[in-house]
């Protein structure tokens, strides 16, 4: 028997990139050529960029192949597998020979929280098992770990929370420990709301029981009976593999009775869909959410460590800190505190999307400039264009100039900025984004998402969008940059959760570092990067025009004139600036200014 | 959250709707959450996934054997962007809003497919073929602009390719029914 294996990338981004049809074509080629491998799954290898992703392990060594759809899945087994020739123009990454591409992307990274993800069979215990998974709840239970003892470890690592706030985890499962209850609950937040992250997703997708496991040994060590994991009800795949994790855990006695072996400490795990509520990701609209309630924050303290799940202490966690558990107590605190800043510690995964040339999922010690991430990593800018600024931390984080690329990652260096490090989402924008569009993009994601329930936040952000449209829209005036600023203060003063506190933040800090292109907007009503449509003219370039006459025809105003192969004339007047024409020229005869 | 005022069916509609509604198919579903904490959320989300939507009944008939209160189930109801109160179109159409496909022009493919196809954002189609949706974001950044229908996820889109994508469902959907 031979022992190749074909392994086939099925994340959420690679079945979306048409890895499925990529999988069932290499199963129905194995069935009717007879051929000798053994055709596996994994998930998230994290090059989103080259999906679908198919690694074949021969007893040569490992080659990974990038782009391979359904005909290059067919030339890949044929030469590959059929007459034993890789195919080297394919392969993006191989441990024989230097592909000469994406080299770059994989080199600087250091995988912590991802280190199964894209190895692994996400659906299958043994192979996690075999990773080292579950380790370190058996040393737990062979050694009689005592419980402050871990939360020494975690403390010692210096792992702050990994979902944005960057509070100590160690601390905060000391307080939820220090309450005494007979019933304590613990949190998995994958309520991944950040438009523009998916980390969280892929990990779950990818190794779900690093996830489980990190839960056990921190509801072992806070003392909690019951853990539940609010998962986005838009991640089907990660609610299946975790649902289907869990059941394997009890089988083998993670969970249940003893879990892991430890004696005495009863702990199971459930799965609870979100309902898609962007406030859900606040800890006590998380947990007002799991009671069945709407999800609307409450006043802290008491916080959750007291008064959390039913009144129960409560330790609540992101999905991407409980991952890094596992890790931190099978290798000890040093090994995870040897990477990183001096007060930030360990690794970040970050989503790398945009205009850059390699998204996907990247994991790096902390401490990195965003320059070699967006460059080394990331590849540039696509179509060579002038790099402007990256987004980080979504709606509650801001924008960073290009003239702060030196930036390291890490919470306080971030912060500083006026942005926040958040969950990893990273936005790469080029010149061809508009800064006050940017903000407007968030503002509106923020105003529909807040609850209600403090009038700053209710209704300063609706104010806020109402100034950003009218400059957006070319009716700015005198005084609006410094009304933003104002409502800005107001609203982070006077909101009871992150949401308020941190939505006026891309704001904020695109006033702060592009206050020109505002100015610009309001006072010459123009958008330099040619996005606000309204301040958008169009017009028909003479030269290339040759009267097809199909703007003409589609302009929903009528403004278009001119007869066949005829060079055709928009009347400014008439012109509703919808951009249609410029769309549906097939000679770039439009011209935008 | 989400002020937006979830738009009351038309009268005929939601006659027409309800005509054919078999709530027995509820009954499996309150037996399980009947006596769970926190059982709200689940209750409803079944509902909308054995009926496509939540109607006024559903709600009567939770209340009616849970003892919750309809008033809570509404708020509930109401408060999440996932739950719909009127019937929706056979395909949703979901055009990601996230950050990345709006730097990629999010704004064009929803606005191709609202001439395409007749309605705007958050309507249903005449046909009750498509049901046209923003959301927040699918998590495939990488492949921005991207729309999902049904199971399927369409990525790197153009105005062109997102209308030929619906046009090519509804020919099918034609087909399947002559």
């Amino acid at each position: 028997m031979n022992d190749t294996k074909v392994i086939v990338g099925l994340g959420s981004c690679g079945i979306a990139a048409g890895a499925n049809k990529t999988y069932q074509k290499i199963q129905e080629l194995k069935g009717a050529e007879n051929l000798d491998f053994e055709l596996k799954q994994t998930s998230c290898v994290g090059m989103c960029y080259r999906e679908p992703l198919v690694e074949i392990i021969d007893s040569s060594g490992s080659y990974l192949y990038g782009d391979v759809d359904e005909d290059r899945a067919v030339d890949i087994l044929d030469k590959h597998i059929g007459s034993g020739e890789p195919v080297k123009d394919y392969v993006v990454k191989s441990d024989l020979f230097d592909t000469g591409k994406d080299q770059e992307f994989l080199e600087g990274q250091v995988k912590i929280a991802l280190r199964h993800c894209g190895h692994i069979d996400p659906e299958s215990i043994d192979e996690y098992i075999a990773g080292e998974g579950y380790a370190a709840l058996h040393k737990i239970a062979k050694e009689k770990t005592p419980r402050e003892q871990i939360i020494n470890e975690v403390l010692e690592s210096g792992i702050r929370g990994r979902g944005g706030g960057g509070f100590p985890t160690g601390k905060k499962w000391r307080f939820a420990y220090n309450y005494t209850s007979e019933e304590k609950y613990i949190i998995c937040n994958a309520d991944e709301g950040d438009p523009g992250a998916f980390m969280d997703r892929s990990l779950l997708e990818g190794d779900p029981h690093a996830v489980l496991e990190g839960m056990v040994i921190g509801g072992y060590a806070i003392g909690a009976s019951q853990g539940v994991i609010y998962c986005r009800a838009e991640y089907p795949l990660a609610v299946k593999r975790l649902n289907l994790a869990i059941t394997q855990a009890r089988e083998r006695g993670y969970l249940g009775e003893n879990a892991g072996g430890i004696q005495g400490f009863d702990f199971d795990i459930i799965v609870k869909e979100g309902a898609g509520a962007f406030v859900c990701g606040e800890e006590t609209a998380l947990i007002a959410s799991v009671e069945g309630k709407r999800g609307m924050p409450r006043k802290r303290p008491p916080f959750p460590a007291e008064l959390g799940l039913w009144n129960k202490p409560t330790n609540i966690n992101n999905v991407e800190t409980y991952a890094n558990v596992p890790y931190i107590i099978h290798k000890g605190a040093s090994e995870f505190s040897r990477y990183g800043s001096e007060k930030s510690k360990g690794t970040k995964v970050f989503a790398l999307a945009g205009k850059v040339n390699h998204s996907g999922l990247v994991e790096v010690p902390m401490g990195m400039s965003i320059q070699d991430i967006i460059f080394e990593l990331g590849g540039g800018i696509i179509g060579g264009k002038e790099f402007k600024a990256v987004q980080m931390g979504g709606p509650s984080g801001g924008c960073i100039p290009n003239y702060l690329a030196d930036t390291l990652v890490d919470y306080d260096s971030v912060n500083a900025t006026g942005a926040i490090m958040g969950s990893g989402g990273m936005v790469v924008m080029d010149e061809t984004t508009c800064m006050v569009d940017v903000a407007k993009f968030f503002l509106n994601f923020t105003q529909e998402e807040s609850c209600g329930k403090c009038t700053f936040c209710r209704m300063g952000t609706k104010r806020m969008l109402e100034i950003l449209e009218r400059i957006t829209n070319g009716e700015g005036k005198e005084g609006d940059i410094e009304e933003l600023e104002d409502l800005s203060v107001q609203i982070k003063d006077n909101s009871l959760c992150g949401l308020g506190q941190t939505a006026p933040n891309p704001v904020l800090t695109t006033i702060k570092y592009f206050r020109d292109e505002y100015e610009a907007h309001i006072r010459d009503r123009k958008c330099p990067a040619k996005v606000c449509k309204p301040l958008l003219t169009y017009t028909i370039d003479p030269e290339k025009c040759t009267g097809c006459m199909v703007c003409a025809r589609k302009c929903p105003t009528g403004a278009i004139t001119g007869e066949k192969k005829q060079v055709h004339v928009i009347d400014q007047e008439l012109c509703s600036k919808c951009g249609d024409c410029f769309n549906r020229c097939n000679f770039d005869a439009v011209i935008v200014s | 959250m989400r002020i937006q005022r979830i738009p009351l069916p038309e009268q005929e509609a939601v006659e027409q709707a309800t005509e054919d509604l078999d709530l027995s198919v509820l009954d499996p579903l309150i037996e399980k959450y009947k006596e769970k904490k926190g059982n709200v959320i689940p209750l409803l989300q079944g509902a909308q996934q054995r009926l496509g939507y939540i109607p006024r009944e559903a709600f009567e008939k939770i209340s009616r054997e849970t003892g919750l209160e309809k008033s809570h189930l509404f708020g509930v109801a109401t408060f999440y962007a996932q739950f719909r109160l009127s019937p929706v179109g056979k395909n949703i159409i979901k055009v990601c809003h996230g950050t990345a496909c709006h730097v990629q022009g999010a704004e064009d493919i929803t606005d191709a497919l609202e001439d395409s196809l007749k309605v705007k954002d958050g309507e249903t189609t005449e046909d009750r073929i498509f049901t046209l949706e923003s959301v927040a974001c699918l998590g495939c950044c990488s492949l921005a602009p991207v729309m999902m229908i049904g199971e399927e996820t369409y990525g790197k889109l153009t105005r062109n390719k997102a209308v030929k994508v619906i046009k090519n469902i509804r020919i099918r959907e034609k087909q399947s029914n002559s």
